[in-house]
């Protein structure tokens, strides 16, 4: 079993740490995974993407060409990517952000309001962590412990202040 | 797995450096392999090493040369333009026979090119690398986990051989984050009787150079250091076979291309086509015999890059021309897909009687 996630949306939105946190996920859970950044300099103000990789076997190429799962935090990242979505695969979307809807079928596409979301509960910058929440309870993935796991390593020690708050924004989402 | 951690690769050789017991990092900025000389400076200072960043590479690799001097581990990281400049450092590293451990993360080009991935600086590595009669031990990891394991293996090499064992990594290498475990335990075994580390007034001046006026003198050092190179050979070839047993065509390729080459054998093996990999870790010294080995039963060989066909020379001198050598290849920072080489597979498939 091979799943291919693929984030995309603005630099600074927290599109890398999000896959981060996938990858994590799925090394504690002892999976073959990979992680791979765009790292052009569309990252400045554009779309930052981000190719995560989760498999029971040796993970070949790094990249993504066809998606099973697509986490899209902006417009110009939905437009270009929910065509390249497998046929039975997921897409979460910021409606947010994202006022189209797609006319695709065939796929499971859940819009969450997550940028509005996080910013009601102050913090704007964790719709990342809800858009993550939505898609554990998608997948039927979401379990407290587990995530709390990954969190401890994916925050740096420093800001460990931050798991709570983190924990709540990805509940926001997994309540949706 | 608990030991293991995520890692970028970039990342991943900083680290196994300083494992394998490198104090000296010297380097210049340059994307995409920044990360090697980001982590240097947050961790040497820490641990008592030096990392300096020099005004150029031409400084950094003569940085390099002065510490390799000393006998102590060193080493420089930069990508494609900036390795152009340090290939002056690397001959003469060379002509004194000193060991170091140089990183390229290849980005496309030619000229300041692009900074997606690329393996178009093949030739540049492995037909020497700078002006005069040398080599250098090219390494191509194809993994995180290889990242970190050939920069050991590098230093263990520079040392074993006193020449440049450099790491031919690409962006999407340097770039990614995979499972590692650094659980190494270095021991540097050789000795340097050679180094210059001060007489004590017990024994003559040890002289480090690369100048040797004398034609007959620089002569005879390079039939010795070819005479070491072709014990390398004998020796020190590394490469991965994968589904090679009944394989029908054969694919060759390196670093990231060799995973993308994967997914396609992967799936023409579930179409029935018989269909395996030669992957050379080591670039120089070429691994020769199993091409060789390959052409006596394969139809084909794809050699799958990242460059207009530069590994495809040493592919088609290794399997001696006896069957055809092809080229699937994409250049200037662009990856072929799993898609692009199976297509190539099957077009060498149904190209048979």
């Amino acid at each position: 079993m091979t799943t291919q996630i693929l984030l995309s949306g603005f630099g600074g939105q927290g599109i890398l740490f999000t896959g981060k946190f996938l990858a994590y996920k799925g090394l504690l859970e002892d999976k073959n995974v990979s992680w791979l950044p765009s790292y052009g300099p569309e990252m400045r103000g554009g779309t930052a993407s981000c190719s995560v990789i989760i498999s029971d076997e040796e993970v070949g190429s790094p990249i993504i060409s066809e998606p099973d799962v697509l986490i899209a935090m902006n417009l110009p990242s939905f437009e270009k990517f929910v065509p390249t979505v497998k046929a039975g695969g997921i897409v979460i979307a910021d409606s947010s952000l994202i006022e189209t809807k797609t006319d695709r079928t065939d796929i499971d596409v859940h819009y969450i309001p997550a940028t509005s979301l996080a910013s009601e509960m102050g913090k704007q910058s964790l719709a990342n962590m809800v858009i993550l929440g939505k898609l554990l309870s998608v997948m039927k993935d979401f379990n407290e412990e587990n995530v709390k796991t990954v969190l401890a390593k994916v925050i740096p020690p420093k800001k460990a202040e931050m798991l709570e708050i983190n924990m709540q924004a990805m509940k926001l989402g997994t309540n949706y | 797995m608990a030991d293991k951690i995520l890692m970028k690769g970039n990342e991943a050789i900083a680290e196994a450096a300083i494992k394998a017991g490198c104090m000296h990092y010297f380097g210049y900025p340059i994307t995409p392999q920044t990360e090697v000389a980001a982590y240097m400076a947050k961790k040497m200072p820490k641990i008592g090493g030096c990392f300096l960043q020099a005004e150029s590479e031409v400084a950094a690799i003569n940085m390099v040369y002065g510490v390799a001097c000393t006998g102590k581990r060193v080493m420089t990281s930069s990508s494609s333009p900036g390795i152009s400049l340090k290939s002056e450092g690397l001959s003469y590293l060379a002509g004194a026979d000193l060991p170091s451990l140089v990183v390229n993360v290849q980005r496309g080009g030619p000229g300041l090119g692009g900074i997606q991935p690329s393996q178009a600086d093949y030739f540049q590595a492995t037909k020497g690398g700078g002006h005069g009669d040398f080599k250098m031990i090219v390494l191509a990891p194809s993994s995180v986990q290889e990242m970190a394991d050939l920069t050991v293996k590098g230093f263990d090499l520079a040392d074993k051989y006193r020449m440049t064992a450099m790491i031919l990594a690409d962006g999407t290498m340097g770039q990614m984050m995979e499972p590692v475990s650094l659980d190494y335990e270095v021991k540097e075994t050789v000795d340097k009787p050679w180094a210059t580390t001060g007489t004590k007034l017990e024994r003559d001046h040890n002289i480090v150079t690369s100048l040797f006026l004398n034609p007959d003198e620089l002569e005879v050092l390079n039939f010795e250091r070819y005479d070491r190179y072709k014990y390398i050979e004998q020796n020190e070839v590394m490469y991965e076979e994968y589904l090679m047993d009944d394989a029908e065509i054969c694919i060759a390729a390196f670093g990231i291309a060799a995973r993308v080459a994967k997914n396609a054998i992967n799936e023409a093996r579930s179409q029935g086509i018989k269909v395996g990999l030669i992957r050379p870790i080591t670039l120089w010294p070429f691994p020769v015999a199993p091409f060789k080995k390959a052409a006596e039963k394969v139809k084909e060989i794809i050699s799958v890059e990242l460059s207009m066909g530069q590994m495809i020379e040493d592919v088609k001198l290794a399997s001696e021309c006896k069957v055809p050598v092809t080229l699937c290849n994409r250049t200037g920072g662009m990856i072929p897909s799993p898609e692009q080489v199976l297509e190539a597979i099957k077009k060498a498939n149904g190209g048979a009687k």
